[in-house]
Order: C-alpha cells, then structure tokens, then sequence
C-alpha cells in the first residue's frame, strides 16, 4: 500500500499518462530538427502570420526582407503541420474533433497570441522550444512570462465560472 | 539563410518537417485548447513532457550541429544558434501572449494542427491572431515613422 500512495499521487497529475505527451513533444522536437539539420533554419510557427501578411498588406514591417524570403517556406511548413495532425486524425482519431471552448475566447485569445507572439519575438515553438533548446536566455525569461500570466490567466478564467 | 542556394529537396523537407511536428502537436493532444487549459488550471501536467521532450530533442540537434557539423546540406547554410536579442519587448510581449493563451487554450503552431484535427472552431483564433500579428505590425509601423525608436531598429 504505501508503495501504492506516490503512484496513485502521481496519477493525479497526470490523468491521461504521459506517454502521447513525451512521444508528442519528441515528435515535435524530430520535426524542428529535421528541417534545421537539412536546411540551418531555427524555425517557429509564429512568424508565419508576419510573413504571411505581407502578401496581403503593404505595410512596410511586413514588407522588410527577412519575412518577403522566407514567406514560402513558411507557408510550406503551415500547410505540414496542418497535414501532419491530419494524418493524425485519420489514422488514430475516427473523424473530427472540434473544441467545446467558446468562440469569443478563441477570438479573444487569437488576439492577444497574434500581438504577443511578435511583440515578444516567438511563441511556444519558437522560444518555448527551439529558444529553450539552444539556451537561450531571451528565450527562457519569455517562457516564464507567458507561462506565469497563462497560468493567472487560467485559473482568473475558470475561478469566474467561465467553461468550457 | 541563402536563400539562392536552395536545393530542390528545401520545399519537400520543409514540408516533412512541418509534417511530423504537426503529428507531434496532434497525438500530445496540444491542438486541442482543453487540454492546455486543464495544464494551466494544474488539472493535467503533461503538458511539461511535450516542451520538455521537444526541447531535449532540438537541444541535442543544436549542440551537435553548431558543435560538430558544417553546413546545413539543403541550403549551404552554417549551423548557428540564433540566439534574439533581450529587451522590453520580450516580456511585455510574453505577457500579453501569455494572457491571450491562458484565455484561449491556443498557440500557433498548435492552431494550425488544430485544423487538421477538423476542429473548424479553431478558426476564431487563427483569424483572431492574423488580426493581432497585423494590429502590432501596423501600430509599429506608425510609431517607428513619428519617433525615433531605438529599441525597433534594435529588435529588428
């Protein structure tokens, strides 16, 4: 029995295991070394809405170069991640799966993630993991941040009764 | 990035890449906005391996690269730690993503999984942060033209 006690404390933390987690992130890290190893590109998921945008837009911040060179690629390795979760879907989820949480916090969220994101100069893939990955300092001081106001945020959120 | 030197594998490995990282985000469950949200509410940890096993994978692929390899096949590329530069910015800039993630459950990269899970809902947020990326951008844009500042031309 008392053998049993952190175990069972343990599968309090962890409701669904651990196991599609870790396999999931060692994926995710796979795909972001695959495409440095190949190509020397650090890439995030993030920039895609800054260089996406000046195809659209003649603002000049999304007109510099850094987002007009790489804007192909980046829509390139959009359309990947999309087909990937696809293939996901197909293979082991049995049809769609659609969130219960409601628009306007999508929207809302959406929003501030967009302003965030570029002001901060990435987001969880580009400083969360490819940043924390390389050490960098700029990197791990964004993830604190955004993890602690999510976290307030969160619990602000669910503590006004607002669910899903 | 040289990007006249491109291979024609850089668009195929580009994909395979995004591939792969967006089956990742989909079997860890990020590319639901729940579960993300059950981690920030301290209902469900997992969460702490997805970054953390990623983090290690990318961590080992960097250090051996920049430490060991030459030049990135595809591109000619060297190997680099793009290490981006610390200022204001990077926090004010966490803080507001961080408060727009805790409401929502989303990030980018999981977004875009998000739609190909099916969840066509998601659409909210992904049309939300094109709207968010473009407001900064624009209002930066305006500031950068009436003041002269030093943290933009820094930052870029």
């Amino acid at each position: 029995m008392s053998e049993l006690t952190p175990l069972l404390a343990l599968g309090e933390f962890f409701p669904r295991g651990v196991l599609p987690y870790l396999l999931g992130g060692l994926l995710v890290g796979l795909g972001a070394a695959v495409i440095y190893l190949a190509t020397g590109i650090i890439a995030g998921a993030s920039t895609f809405l800054e260089s996406t945008l000046s195809y659209v837009s003649d603002v000049p911040r999304f007109n510099r170069f850094k987002y007009v060179q790489s804007r192909d690629w980046r829509l390139v390795f959009t359309a990947g991640i999309v087909s990937g979760a696809a293939v996901y879907a197909v293979l082991f989820q049995g049809g769609i799966w659609t969130t219960e949480v409601q628009w306007w916090r999508l929207l809302g969220g959406g929003v501030l993630v967009g302003v965030g994101t570029r002001l901060g100069k990435g987001c969880t893939s580009g400083h969360g993991v490819c940043g924390v990955g390389s050490l960098s300092n700029t990197s791990f001081v964004n993830v604190a941040t955004f993890l602690a106001f999510a976290i307030g945020t969160a619990q602000l959120v669910q503590a006004m009764g607002v669910a899903p | 990035m040289s990007g006249t030197h491109r291979s024609p594998l850089f668009m195929p490995i580009i994909y395979v890449g995004g591939l792969i990282f967006g089956f990742g985000l989909a079997i860890s469950g990020m590319a639901r906005p729940e579960v993300v949200l059950d981690f920030l509410q301290f209902e469900d940890f997992g969460l702490l391996f997805v970054m953390g096993g990623a983090a290690i994978v990318t961590g080992i692929t960097f250090a051996v690269a920049t430490g060991y390899l030459d030049r990135a096949p595809l591109t000619a590329s060297e190997y680099t730690r793009r290490v981006k530069e610390f200022d204001r910015n990077v926090v004010v800039g966490g803080a507001i993503f961080g408060v727009g993630w805790g409401l929502s459950g989303i990030c980018p990269g999981a977004a875009y999984a998000s739609v190909g899970i099916g969840n066509y809902p998601i659409l909210w947020a992904v049309v939300g942060m094109f709207i968010g990326a473009y407001a900064q951008g624009y209002w930066r844009a305006l500031r950068s033209s009436t003041t002269d500042d030093v943290t933009e031309t820094a930052s870029s």
